[in-house]
C-alpha cells in the first residue's frame, strides 16, 4: 500500500500519472477510488494512534485495523474486477457478480470484525 | 478412419454425458462406502470404543460440550487436569472437532435419533473420510478432468497414510482436517482460476474451520502464500491473482484469530509472516500494474525505481524494529525442529521423544501409499509439463510436503493427498491414451479425410483443415476424424488422448497399434489398481486397526486373546479409589486416566508444561526417600507405572525411562545425571549389573517388585529386554503396591502416609522387620486399630 509517492524527484512522470488517471478512467472507477482513499486515510489514523497513544484493547486495534485493510483489499478487488481493462482476465465474474460476492466478502468481513471486537 | 475398437454410433450426446454424469455419482457413492467400510476393521474385530491416546481427551472435551451446551465448554477449566495448577480447556484447544461432532449429536437428536456421543465420536473419522474423498475429486477435477479426479477420490479413500489417522475410533483431529485441507485447497484452486471473491471467501471461511481444527492449519497458511510467490516470481501475476488471495488473507486471518488458542499469534509470529509478507507484496505489485497501465515505460521506470528503493528502506526499518522490539516471535520449537532435525533431539528432549515426530524410513512409504508412490513422481512430471497456475500449486506441494514427510512421521499424512492427486493424474493419462480407439493414421489420408468429411464437430479437425502441412503438429491432432456422434463426445472427453498419441516424429508413425497392446497395458495397469486395493486392505485390517487400549494376541490355534489390562486397572482406579484421588503417572497416560478412570492426573498428553513432567520424570527416576517428598508435596495418592515384563509389551514405561531422565536431566542437571543409570560400559540394564542408580530409581522398584517371585524360585526373565533378574527383587519403603493388572501390564501403587511416630518409613519398616524378627509378633492388631 505504500505508494511511490515521490513529488521532488520525478515531477513529470507523476504529473502525467495524474492526467492519464483522470482522463482514462471511468467515473465508477473513480468513486471507488475516493471510498479506497477514505479507507485508507481511515487505516493510517488507526495505525497512528497505536503507534503514538496505546495498543492497549490489541483486539480492538486489530479489529479496526483489519476492517480497514479488509475493506480495502475487497474494494480494490471489486475495483479491478469491474475494470472494463481487465475484462479479458475475469471471464467467469461479471460485474453484477462482483459486486455480489464484495457484498458477501464484507458481511463475512464484517462479522468477524465485530465478533473479534469483543 | 482406423479404430482398434468400434464404438456403438447411435447414442445422442446427451444421453452419454447422462450416462457419464450418473456413473461418476454411482462411483462416488461407492468410494464413499470403501472408504468408510475400510475403517470399520478395529469396530467389528473389537468393539466401539476411543483408540490411542490423544482421542480421549478429545473424547472428554466433547461430553462435556454434548452434556453442558458450547458455552460451559468455550469456558471449561478443568482442575483435574495437571493437577496444582489445572487447564483452561477453552484457550488451550482447537475446538473444531468438539464443534463438529456436537453439532452432529445436536442434529441426530432434534431427528429423534438418540446416538450415544461415544458412537458419533468413533464414527466421525470415517464419515469424514468420505468427505474427503469427495473434496479430493473436486480438487483433482480442477487440475485434470473428472476421470482422474474419481482416480484420486478412491485413492485417497483407501490409502493407509491417511487411513492410519482416521480408522474409526481414532477420534483426533486430523479425522476432519484433511477433509477441511482438501476443500480449502480446492477453493482456492477455484477462486484462483475464476479471480472470484465469491470463492475467497469461502477459502477463508474453511480456513478458519481448518484454524479451529487443527494445528496443522500452519501448513495452508504457508502453502498458500507460496503458491502465490511462485506466481509472482515466474511473471503469472494477474488480477485474479490479486483477487483470490486479498480475500482470503485479509478474512481468514481475521478469522482465524478469533479462535482463542490461535489469538494473535498471526500477527505475532514467524509461521505467519510469510502470508503477510506476500500480501504486502501483493498490494505493491497491484498498484504498480495499475500505475504501469497509465503512464509510459521510460516515465514507469523512474517511478519504479525511486519507489522500490522508498519501500526497501521502508521496509527494512520496519522489520528491524519489529525485531529489536520482539514483537515478532521466532520459530516455536515444533516448526524449527522441522527445518533443523537435531534441534529437538538437542534442546526439547520432550518433542524428540514422541515416536511420531522421528524421520521416516524408506518403507514406511511403500506400506503407506503401495504403487501411488512411484506414480507420485510421474504425476507431479505430467503437472510440469502443462504447468497452468493450478499445476503450480501441485507441485509445489508436492515439493513441501514430500520434505516434512521425510522428516517426520507424522507428517505422512499431509503427503498423502497429493501423492494420490498427483498419481491419480499420472494413472489417468495414462489409460486415457490406452483406452483411446484411435489408431496412427497416415497423415495426408488424415487430412483428405477431412477435407471431404461431412461437417465435424470437432475443433481440432478443423484446424488441420487449415494447416496445409501435413506432418504439421496441428495436422497431427486429428488423428481421429470423428464418424459418430460418440467419437466426437469420446474425444471432447479425452482431450490428451489423441494428441499425445501421435506426438511423434514426423514421418514415422508412432502410437498405440492394436488391441494387443492396449490389452497389455490395460490389463497390466488393472491388475496394479487390483494389487493396490489388497494392499490397502491387507494393511488397514493389519496394521491399523488395533485400539491400543485393548492388546491382542493370536494363540497357536488362531483364537484370539484379548489383554485388557489397561481398562481393567483404569476401571479398577475409578471403582475403587476416592474421586479427589490424585494419580501420577508419566504423561502418555494422562488422558487415558482422566477419560476412563477420571481421577486428576499431575501431567498429560498436552505438554504444555515442561518443568511439570520435569518434576514427575525426577520423582520416576530418583530414588524412594528423594521422590517420596516430591510425591507428598504434590498430594500425589497413587502412582501408575506400565510395564511389559511379563507379556513383552515393549511400548512399558523401562523402556521410556530414559526419556524421563532426559527430560528431568533438563531441569535438575545437578540431581538426575543420565550417564548414571548406565552400567560402566555404557549398557543400559535392569538386571543383576544395572547400575544403582536405575536399581533405586522408583521406576525400577515399581516395575520390578515382586517380579521374582512370580517365577516360584526359577530364574526371572524379562520378557521385553530379555535380560535374567536378580531372585531378590527390589523392596519398597514409602509406596505399597495397590493392585496389578492380571498380566502385570498396569501396576498401581499407593503412596504410604507419613509415620505416626515421625520418623522416616524406611527406619520404620526396617524396624518393624526387625522386630518381627526378635519377638516373633509384629503389631498388626495395633496396626489395625489405628
Amino acid at each position: 500500500m505504500a505508494g511511490p509517492k515521490t513529488p521532488a524527484q520525478a515531477p513529470s512522470a507523476v504529473e502525467s500519472l495524474w492526467t492519464s488517471y483522470t482522463e482514462n478512467t471511468p467515473s465508477r472507477l473513480k468513486l471507488i477510488d475516493s471510498f479506497l482513499v477514505f479507507i485508507m486515510l481511515s487505516g493510517i489514523m488507526q495505525f497512528l494512534y497505536c503507534i503514538l497513544v496505546t495498543n492497549y484493547p490489541f483486539n480492538a486495534f486489530l479489529s479496526g485495523f483489519g476492517s480497514t485493510v479488509g475493506q480495502f483489499v475487497l474494494t480494490a478487488s471489486l475495483r479491478s474486477q469491474v475494470n472494463p481493462q481487465n475484462k479479458e482476465q475475469f471471464k467467469e465474474v461479471s460485474p453484477e457478480r462482483a459486486f455480489a460476492d464484495f457484498a458477501l466478502g464484507s458481511i463475512v468481513l464484517h462479522f468477524f470484525v465485530f465478533n473479534f471486537l469483543g | 478412419m482406423a479404430v482398434a475398437y468400434s464404438l456403438p454410433s447411435n447414442l445422442s450426446p446427451s444421453t452419454v454425458a447422462n450416462i457419464a454424469s450418473l456413473l461418476r455419482i454411482v462411483a462416488l457413492i461407492l468410494i464413499s462406502g470403501a472408504a468408510i467400510s475400510s475403517r470399520l476393521f478395529a469396530v467389528v474385530n473389537f468393539e466401539s470404543i476411543i483408540h490411542e491416546f490423544d482421542p480421549w481427551f478429545n473424547y472428554r472435551a466433547t461430553r462435556v460440550l454434548a452434556s453442558k451446551g458450547f458455552y460451559e465448554f468455550w469456558n471449561w477449566f478443568d482442575p483435574t487436569a495437571w493437577y496444582p495448577l489445572g487447564r483452561v480447556v477453552g484457550g488451550t484447544i482447537y475446538p473444531g472437532l468438539m464443534a463438529t461432532s456436537g453439532v452432529i449429536y445436536n442434529f441426530l437428536h432434534a431427528l429423534n435419533l438418540p446416538v450415544d456421543i461415544r458412537n458419533v465420536c468413533v464414527l466421525l473419522a470415517p464419515g469424514f473420510s468420505a468427505l474427503t474423498a469427495w473434496a479430493t475429486y473436486m480438487f483433482t477435477k480442477e487440475m485434470k478432468d473428472e476421470s482422474a479426479g474419481l482416480l484420486a477420490a478412491i485413492f485417497i479413500g483407501i490409502a493407509p497414510g491417511y487411513i492410519s489417522r482416521s480408522v474409526a475410533g481414532s477420534y483426533d483431529n486430523e479425522a476432519i482436517a484433511i477433509f477441511i485441507l482438501m476443500f480449502t485447497f480446492y477453493t482456492w484452486i477455484k477462486a484462483l482460476k475464476q479471480g472470484s471473491a465469491f470463492f475467497g471467501t469461502i477459502t477463508a471461511i474453511f480456513y478458519f474451520y481448518m484454524v479451529a481444527a487443527w494445528g496443522g492449519y500452519a501448513f495452508i497458511t504457508n502453502m498458500i502464500p507460496l503458491h502465490a510467490l511462485v506466481l509472482i516470481l515466474m511473471g503469472r501475476f494477474s488480477n485474479r491473482l490479486y483477487v483470490a488471495y486479498s480475500s482470503w488473507y485479509a478474512v481468514g486471518t481475521l478469522a482465524s484469530m478469533q479462535v482463542p488458542f490461535v489469538g494473535f499469534q498471526p500477527v505475532r509470529t514467524s509461521e505467519h509472516m510469510g502470508a503477510l509478507g506476500v500480501f504486502g507484496l501483493l498490494q505493491l505489485v497491484a498498484f504498480t500494474d495499475l500505475v504501469r497501465s497509465h503512464v509510459s515505460s521510460r516515465q514507469f521506470q523512474t517511478l519504479l525505481r525511486v519507489s522500490l528503493v522508498a519501500v526497501g528502506v521502508l521496509g527494512a526499518a520496519v522489520f528491524g524494529v519489529l525485531t529489536m522490539k520482539g514483537w515478532i516471535a521466532p520459530w516455536t520449537g515444533r516448526f524449527y525442529s522441522l527445518w533443523d532435525t537435531g534441534y529437538a533431539k538437542k534442546y526439547i528432549p520432550i518433542i524428540a521423544s514422541v515416536s511420531e515426530h522421528q524421520p521416516t524410513a524408506w518403507p514406511s512409504f511403500f506400506m503407506d501409499l503401495h504403487f501411488l508412490i512411484f506414480l507420485f513422481p510421474a504425476g507431479v512430471f505430467l503437472c510440469f509439463t502443462e504447468l497452468r497456475d493450478e499445476h503450480v500449486f501441485v507441485v509445489i506441494y508436492a515439493v513441501m510436503a514430500s520434505y516434512f514427510a521425510g522428516v517426520m512421521v507424522r507428517l505422512m499424512l499431509t503427503l498423502t493427498p497429493v501423492v494420490c492427486v498427483a498419481s491419480a493424474i499420472a494413472f489417468s493419462s495414462l489409460l486415457e491414451r490406452y483406452i483411446n480407439p484411435a489408431e496412427p493414421t497416415d497423415d495426408s489420408k488424415v487430412d483428405s479425410e477431412n477435407a471431404s468429411g461431412t461437417a465435424s464437430p470437432d475443433t481440432a479437425s478443423v484446424a488441420s483443415h487449415d494447416s496445409p502441412k501435413p506432418a504439421s503438429k496441428k495436422s497431427k491432432k486429428s488423428a481421429p476424424p470423428p464418424p459418430s456422434s460418440i467419437e466426437s463426445i469420446m474425444s471432447e472427453i479425452i482431450p490428451g488422448g489423441s494428441t499425445s498419441s501421435a506426438k511423434g516424429g514426423a514421418k514415422t508413425e508412432r502410437g498405440i497399434f492394436g488391441l494387443d497392446t492396449r490389452f497389455m497395458v490395460g490389463g497390466n495397469a488393472f491388475f496394479m489398481l487390483l494389487m493396490f486395493v489388497m494392499h490397502c486392505t491387507w494393511v488397514t485390517s493389519n496394521a491399523y486397526s488395533s485400539p491400543s487400549v485393548v492388546l491382542a494376541s493370536r494363540g497357536q490355534d488362531g483364537s484370539q486373546h484379548i489383554i485388557d489390562d489397561f481398562r481393567e486397572a483404569y476401571y479398577w482406579l475409578r471403582q475403587n479409589t476416592p474421586e479427589t484421588a490424585v494419580v501420577m503417572s508419566w504423561w502418555d497416560y494422562g488422558y487415558q486416566i482422566a477419560g476412563m478412570a477420571d481421577r486428576p492426573t499431575l501431567v498429560d498428553n498436552n505438554t504444555w508444561n515442561n518443568t511439570h513432567i520435569a518434576t514427575v520424570g525426577k520423582a520416576m527416576s530418583s530414588s524412594e526417600e528423594v521422590a517420596y517428598p516430591i510425591l507428598r508435596k504434590h498430594d500425589v495418592d497413587y502412582v501408575l507405572v506400565i510395564f511389559g515384563g511379563l507379556l513383552g509389551y515393549s511400548g512399558d514405561d523401562i523402556n521410556k525411562f530414559l526419556w524421563m531422565v532426559r527430560i528431568a536431566q533438563g531441569v535438575w542437571p545437578d540431581e538426575i545425571q543420565e550417564p548414571n543409570y548406565f552400567t560402566p560400559r555404557g549398557e543400559y540394564k535392569v538386571d543383576a549389573q544395572a547400575s544403582d542408580a536405575m536399581k533405586n530409581s522408583l521406576m525400577y522398584k515399581m516395575s520390578y517388585y515382586r517380579f521374582a517371585e512370580l517365577f516360584q524360585g526359577q530364574q526371572a526373565v524379562d520378557r521385553v529386554r530379555g535380560q535374567t533378574m536378580p531372585s531378590q527383587g527390589p523392596t519398597l519403603d514409602y509406596l505399597e503396591e495397590a493392585f496389578t493388572s492380571e498380566n502385570w501390564i498396569v501396576r498401581i501403587y499407593q503412596v504410604k502416609n507419613e509415620d505416626l511416630l515421625g520418623r522416616d518409613l524406611k527406619s520404620a519398616n526396617a524396624f518393624a522387620e526387625g522386630k518381627k524378627r526378635k519377638r516373633g509378633r509384629p503389631a498388626p492388631r495395633r496396626k489395625a486399630i489405628v
